[in-house]
């Protein structure tokens, strides 16, 4: 049943390392969007460690849109998702494959960058393990929520722009319980857990409907 | 083995591409299907696959639906599109590895690399199996999805336009391996405006049209079109 999971893992990531450009693209935004903020505000430690959590996570949820749109127009354009349509398997599970592909190229490096993040904002080292704890199980349900909406705007003009607009106000409760959790993990006396419990639920809640509605979205694109 | 088709309806927008349409295609048999530009070839191709839902109609393969049939029909079927669905990134032989690989894992059939090789080289792409395609001419390209006919178990075989930008010898190769199929107990669909010579079997032809842009061409249609516009314009803003 999943070897057509891992056919489409397989192939997405051989694309990827064929053409790096893309995955770099989103973790230069990254990096270049998080060292922005102390040249504007000024490197005032008190100042930083506070508005570090926030800035990280919308940083994340950008930088997250910005590789949206790619994830199945390429397919579209030379028409590999026609034929995905009609492998004698469930389209769900190689959207699922696609989804994961996309996040290991585009969320886990993010994760792996936060401590470099912290150093920018000269956070604690208990609260670098959190946020990466935070971003690991954040980032999945980013990926998974867009690619409803890449789904959705497929084939559109200027689809790029309504998809922000479409998954940026659904990434919402990810921004808040993300950065809850590392702003949590810096107060006294308050437990991150119920964050990062939260955070896991939204991510299993996404993994199971996801790509179910992914491929039907995909579908009424195909049309 | 039959593929029927019952009163089928497909709509583009507000244009009507055809209604009442009814078919039976069986084993050892190729259906062509003509028709002018925009006359719904694509359009019935497409909806024969599953992947357009027709307005009304049914299409049936052995009776059963294809929408309740659903993966069971998909796994007796192979489309070719207008586009190659290859990978511009990727070898030769790695985007045949996984296209033929997608579509038969799950029926059980395995081509082995030694097989893929034999095909590349049927259709004519020995010693290119390691370039990426985006090296390769439109001519090439359409080889390397052609090549997927040659990996495979599929008994219904739809093809749109396959001829295009293939060379005078690609074009008797695919001839004869399209012949091939039907001998073989297959089932053919291709719209196309090349002949296919059959060396058994029996060939059906289905013109779609009587919707199509060239009915308008003559001037008492266009007229009559032109008024019946006039008229849709008038109700709608006065």
């Amino acid at each position: 049943m999943f070897s057509a999971f891992w056919i489409i893992l397989k192939r997405d990531l051989l694309l990827a390392l064929r053409r790096r450009n893309e995955v770099f693209t989103v973790l230069f935004f990254f990096i270049v969007v998080i060292s922005l903020f102390p040249m504007g505000i000024g490197s005032e430690e008190k100042i930083l460690t506070k508005i570090a959590s926030g800035v990280v996570w919308i940083a994340a949820l950008l930088a997250s849109t910005l590789a949206l749109e790619r994830l199945f127009s390429n397919d579209y354009e030379d028409g590999t998702l026609e034929q995905l349509a009609l492998v004698p398997q469930s389209l769900s599970i190689m959207v699922f494959a696609k989804i994961v592909a996309h996040w290991l190229l585009t969320g886990l490096p993010l994760v792996l960058i936060a401590p470099l993040v912290g150093l920018f904002y000269q956070l604690p080292m208990d609260t670098v393990g959190t946020m990466m704890l935070a971003l690991l199980l954040g980032t999945p349900v980013l990926s998974m929520i867009g690619a409803i909406g890449a789904a959705l705007t497929l084939g559109l003009r200027g689809g790029g722009v309504l998809l922000s607009f479409l998954v940026l106000p659904l990434y919402i409760p990810v921004l808040i319980y993300g950065s809850g959790a590392i702003s949590a993990s810096m107060a006294e006396g308050l437990s991150v857990q119920p964050y990062l419990l939260l955070l896991l639920a939204f991510m299993i809640l996404s993994v199971i409907f996801a790509p179910w509605a992914t491929a039907s979205a995909l579908k009424i694109s195909l049309e | 083995m039959t593929l029927e088709v019952k009163n089928l309806q497909c709509i583009r927008g507000d244009r009507e591409l055809f209604v009442d349409l009814s078919f039976r295609l069986e084993s050892n048999q190729l259906l062509m299907l003509e028709g002018a530009n925009g006359s719904g070839k694509t359009t019935l191709i497409r909806a024969l696959c599953g992947l357009y839902l027709q307005e009304q109609g049914e299409i049936l393969w052995n009776d059963v639906s294809i929408r309740k049939l659903d993966e069971d029909y998909r796994r007796e079927l192979l489309y070719l599109g207008h586009l190659n669905a290859i990978k511009a990134d990727l070898t030769v032989l790695e985007n045949l590895r996984i296209n033929s690989a997608l579509a038969n894992k799950i029926s059980g059939y395995q081509a082995s690399d030694e097989d893929l090789m034999q095909a590349l080289d049927t259709i004519g792409l020995f010693a290119f199996e390691d370039f990426p395609t985006r090296q390769l001419s439109q001519g090439q390209k359409r080889r390397v999805a052609l090549a997927r006919l040659l990996v495979n178990k599929a008994k219904l075989w739809i093809l749109d336009e396959p001829f295009v930008a293939l060379d005078v010898a690609a074009v008797e190769l695919l001839q004869k391996i399209i012949a091939k199929h039907v001998q073989d107990g297959g089932m053919v669909i291709l719209t196309t405006h090349q002949e296919v010579p059959l060396t058994s079997g029996k060939i059906q032809r289905l013109r779609l049209g009587e919707f199509a842009p060239d009915y308008y061409r003559q001037e008492s249609h266009k007229q009559e079109y032109r008024q019946q516009e006039q008229q849709e314009a008038g109700t709608e803003y006065v």
